[in-house]
């Protein structure tokens, strides 16, 4: 297995759960499918969501939730 | 002025505003940063500058303890909420006033009643102002429905109690379609929403945004006419005009007098708008809601009556009474303002922060510009796109339609995508050289370019 960071596709804030009072989109060891949203990024007002890559295994956020991140910033980790 | 240090909660454009007009007083100025604002322009124009938290706005603009953590530790004995974040929160205003500060802006009893829809409705018809014929509540069954729609004529718009911002709306043009949209309106509100509740409101097409300026300083109201707000893309406004040039001089004087009732109704101690939803086929005005605070658009009021609002409403707030009697304000010329956002029109608008590699804002008689631009700046991703406002202000309109032309081909924002280019476009249509637009036009245009052009803009 070879890990596989996500990384921040625009600046902005990430957030790693759908919501206020919501769990994390993603906990470690959860199986990911290509394409799932992992968490958002909000822009200027803005939510853009943040789709993992490649499938695999979760392995955790790289970042915090509501952490400000740069472009290109790594986001998350999957096993693949 | 008993107000010796102010204290600016916000950010941007508004913040260079406010600390120009307080520093013009003799005022001393603290700008609050977030740690991702500590080079914006207002921080370098303060007399002193406080850091209260990290870049989201959560924890820092927004937040109320930090905000009046920062006002205890410089001394500030006033706070200017500017507009957005807390500017219209009255838990906030009441916190200030608590902590022995003076809000600049309207009392938080005030914020509070305006703030709640149905408070807000209910002082609006005390004073007589006209609100949109409608249910009143809840419409339990069709037959009930049916009878509503036929008094308040239709077409009417079923919307959800629980709804909002657009969503749960039906428009029913005859009793057919409500007789099988309602049904429709209540199952859908119940599993959209969790509750199928729904009410009717007459439905007004083809209206306009208008809005009236008020000051109020808790005794007197005065108004400063009107502004039309109608080009609009997704309830967000984009140009602004002052005056409203659809509106006949009856129709405006009794627009203008139904704001300063209300206002004068609810005892009014700031600068402070009334909205008006207009139907231009029918000349009649319906009350939308008030916003009891500064708005984005106040400069093309300024241009037409030469009232320095920002000034106006920190002389209110340390005390003073109005400066101007309604005999003193008089509309000279027309004014209209372009909002530059950093968001790519041919990308659909999409937010566009970035740093400003070269910039070139317009000069010139009746042109104004309020920005927090300057070259080698980089506009954070984390707040509002609004970079810029250009302003321009000529005897008629005509006028200031053809200046704002050659304004806005002189101005340049490079670095990252900006607005300014719709700007250009919209100035050229006919719709907006005869002011024929309405609040769903500039989305229609915009619909219909991406069609012929394969793109938002092209």
């Amino acid at each position: 297995m070879s890990s596989n960071a996500i990384a921040a596709p625009m600046p902005g804030i990430f957030y790693n759960q759908p919501g206020i009072d919501q769990p994390p989109y993603f906990q470690p060891d959860d199986i990911v499918i290509t394409g799932a949203t992992i968490g958002l990024i909000e822009v200027m007002k803005t939510f853009t969501p943040v789709t993992a890559p490649v499938g695999g295994l979760f392995k955790g956020y790289l970042v915090e939730n509501e952490d400000a991140v740069m472009a290109g910033d790594l986001l998350a980790e999957i096993l693949v | 002025m008993s107000i010796s240090k102010l204290l600016i909660a916000n950010r941007g454009e508004i913040a260079v505003r406010i600390n120009r007009a307080a520093q013009a007083l003799g005022i001393s100025t603290v700008q609050v940063v977030s740690r991702a604002d500590r080079d914006m322009l207002a921080a370098q124009l303060a007399d002193e500058v406080i850091e209260i938290g990290p870049a989201p706005a959560l924890r820092s603009y927004l937040s109320i303890p930090a905000i009046l953590d920062a006002a205890r530790r410089t001394g500030a004995d006033a706070i200017h909420p500017g507009y957005g974040f807390l500017a219209e929160n009255a838990a906030f205003a009441q916190s200030v006033e608590d902590a022995g500060l003076i809000f600049v802006g309207p009392k938080a009893a005030i914020i509070r009643q305006m703030g709640d829809k149905i408070s807000a409705l209910t002082a609006a018809r005390e004073a007589g102002v006209p609100t949109l014929p409608g249910s009143d509540g809840s419409v339990a069954d069709s037959a009930t429905a049916r009878a509503i729609a036929h008094d308040i004529g239709y077409p009417v718009m079923i919307k959800a109690t629980a709804g909002g911002g657009g969503r749960g709306i039906r428009v029913a043009r005859n009793e057919t379609q409500l007789e099988e949209l309602f049904a429709q309106a209540m199952q859908e509100a119940a599993s959209a929403f969790g509750n199928g509740s729904v009410y009717l409101e007459r439905m007004i097409e083809y209206g306009r945004h208008i809005e009236v300026q008020v000051l109020g300083d808790g005794h007197d109201v005065i108004h400063l006419y009107e502004r039309d707000c109608s080009v609009q893309r997704r309830r967000q406004k984009v140009w602004e005009e002052a005056p409203a040039t659809c509106l006949s001089p009856s129709v405006r004087a009794a627009l203008c007098q139904s704001a300063v009732n209300l206002a004068r109704q609810v005892g009014y101690n700031s600068a402070g708008t009334v909205e008006y939803l207009y139907d231009q086929v029918e000349e009649k005005f319906y009350f939308l809601e008030m916003n009891t605070r500064i708005q984005v658009e106040h400069p093309v009021t300024e241009m037409v009556t030469g009232v320095d609002i920002v000034v106006e409403m920190l002389r209110i707030a340390d005390g003073e009474r109005l400066h101007f009697k309604q005999s003193d304000i008089h509309l000279h010329g027309h004014a209209i303002e372009c909002r530059i956002n950093a968001e790519d029109p041919e990308r659909n608008f999409l937010p566009a922060p970035g740093q400003v590699k070269k910039l070139v804002m317009p000069q010139g008689t009746g042109v104004r510009v309020d920005t927090f631009l300057y070259e080698g700046y980089t506009v954070p991703p984390f707040y509002d796109s609004l970079v810029a406002k250009i302003i321009v202000h000529a005897d008629q309109r005509a006028q200031t339609l053809a200046t704002l032309r050659k304004t806005l081909d002189s101005t340049r924002v490079e670095g990252f995508a900006t607005t300014l280019p719709l700007h250009v476009r919209l100035a050229g249509t006919s719709e907006v050289a005869t002011a024929t637009y309405d609040t769903g036009w500039l989305e229609r245009w915009l619909s219909q370019d991406q069609l012929l052009h394969g793109s938002a803009m092209s």
